[in-house]
């Protein structure tokens, strides 16, 4: 049963029929989807979602689709790692790492948010979809829009790296290098999204494709034991994974499914793109635009759209936002590969390196339960720490090559 | 084409959009607007053949507006 009543202006409250549209008619302000919780009355239990198979659609109520998912059915349920080494290290009692990294079938989060755009996508009767990205979003819109039987299209910076071209280019999509900078290579999409006749996941059905990520805090909820946690990490590029934690927490708090925790939500964002934790740190809601120098690219949105709900989200929520340096990134994803064995890309780095800034600076509570979401798998930028790993020892194929060095090995007690 | 201007410090004082419609044959209708004292944001359409549209939208950027379409972050990592 779909409980979705409309989309709704974020700006001036303007309502809109469902439909492939994005922004509104009279402000520009972006569209949002709003549902009549009241409809689901008292049906929709902790019981029946535990009782549905472990993937994201198990909150499929919440989700803006009518009846069952065609794209993506297998998406999500990614696993909540209790990160008991990590806690020992930054001092802390109850740590949590929902790790997207292993997420179906691309691994990162943007599964979530393609197969809700996808499955809306075939709902409205499109054949062809598309996107314009650098990394994460391409593969998945190729992947699943390919296994969805969907011809895609996927627009890419001219200058973007062989290995994140295959990763799109393997699932058999129409790759489009555009030339320009930045700026020139975004407008040019936005055009593209406005005449042709696709889905666009992130420009004309991006209202639908942003609720996707709701499912990612519906299940650290659920697997906290149905608990809200008391704060939660959140990597913000576009700032939309922000409000959506948010949004869903909010949604199982007024549905009865948990307490509410009072939940803070703290934005990271590396220091080379950090809009939104400038302007929360700035105390302004202003977001000034800049040009992104990070490594952490798959966050490198100068200008976020969701930028002053986020800000708005982490103000409200007592929250805070902080940034961290490239180094201080490499050196997080080290950390949590060499206490958890959990292998982040560059954004992973990014969220526990800014979490482990602000438990240092008291802004984060010791005592209290945090859960740092870790949205992409560390095999996609491997260019980030390919020099920093422990040198590799190259023997002859010989006993007499690798006893001295496992002798000195166990000398030295590695 | 519908866009955010965005006017840092430097330029927020000046009545760009006035000579933007002055210099060329666009049709400008501002939508929504916030202007404070170092910055100031407006969502704009802009009407006219393509190629005008387009040079319009180069002016601005000579002029230091930082131009971006309404969806602003597009392309996505």
């Amino acid at each position: 049963m779909s409980i979705v009543r409309a989309l709704k202006c974020r700006e001036c409250g303007s309502e809109y029929e469902i439909a492939p549209v994005h922004v509104c008619e009279f402000c520009f302000g972006p569209l949002e989807v709003v549902y009549d919780y009241d409809a689901l009355g008292e049906g929709f239990t902790r019981e029946l979602i535990e009782s549905r198979p472990q993937n994201m659609w198990r909150y499929k109520e919440l989700l803006p689709i009518e009846g069952e998912p065609t794209v993506g059915a297998e998406v999500g349920f990614t696993p909540l790692v209790r990160a008991k080494n990590l806690e020992k290290v930054l001092g802390v009692k109850e740590l949590y790492i929902k790790n997207d990294a292993v997420c179906y079938p691309t691994l990162s989060f943007k599964d979530r948010v393609v197969s809700v755009a996808l499955s809306k996508a075939v709902e409205f009767g499109f054949t062809t979809v598309a996107c314009a990205s650098t990394g994460n979003l391409a593969g998945s819109v190729a992947a699943n829009a390919t296994a969805a039987g969907l011809k895609s299209y996927v627009f890419i910076p001219h200058d973007l790296e062989v290995g994140k071209v295959v990763g799109a280019g393997v699932y058999d999509t129409s790759i489009v290098a555009i030339e320009g900078q930045y700026d020139d290579v975004n407008r040019l999409c936005s055009e593209i999204a406005g005449k042709y006749p696709w889905a666009f996941v992130n420009v004309n059905v991006r209202p639908f494709y942003a609720e996707g990520s709701k499912s990612y805090a519906y299940e650290i909820m659920e697997q906290l034991g149905w608990k809200a946690p008391k704060h939660v990490v959140v990597p913000m590029a576009s700032g939309s994974l922000c409000t959506k934690v948010d949004k869903a927490i909010k949604e199982f708090v007024k549905l009865g499914l948990v307490e509410d925790a009072g939940t803070a939500i703290y934005g990271a964002q590396a220091t080379g793109c950090s809009p939104i934790a400038r302007s929360v740190k700035e105390g302004t809601d202003l977001i000034h635009p800049v040009k992104a120098d990070t490594i952490a690219k798959s966050l490198a949105i100068g200008n976020p759209a969701d930028g002053y709900y986020a800000n708005r989200v982490m103000k409200e929520s007592g929250g805070w936002s902080e940034d961290v340096s490239d180094q201080e990134i490499v050196d997080a994803i080290k950390l949590l590969a060499q206490t958890e064995g959990i292998f982040a890309e560059t954004a992973g780095g990014v969220t526990l390196g800014v979490a482990k800034k602000l438990i240092e600076q008291g802004r984060i509570p010791r005592d209290e339960s945090i859960v740092i979401c870790v949205t992409g798998n560390g095999l996609k930028t491997l260019e980030a720490v390919q020099d920093q790993i422990n040198p590799v020892r190259t023997i002859k194929p010989s006993l007499k090559a690798f006893d001295p060095l496992a002798e000195a090995d166990l000398a030295a007690n590695k | 084409m519908r866009l955010y201007l965005t006017f840092n410090h430097k330029n927020v004082r000046e009545p760009l959009i006035w000579k933007l419609a002055q210099e060329f044959a666009v049709v400008t209708n501002i939508r929504t607007a916030e202007v404070k004292e170092d910055m100031g944001l407006v969502g704009i359409e802009l009407k006219g053949k393509t190629d005008v549209v387009e040079a319009a939208v180069a002016w601005l950027e000579q002029h230091g507006v930082h131009v971006e379409p309404i969806e602003q972050s597009v392309l996505e990592g």
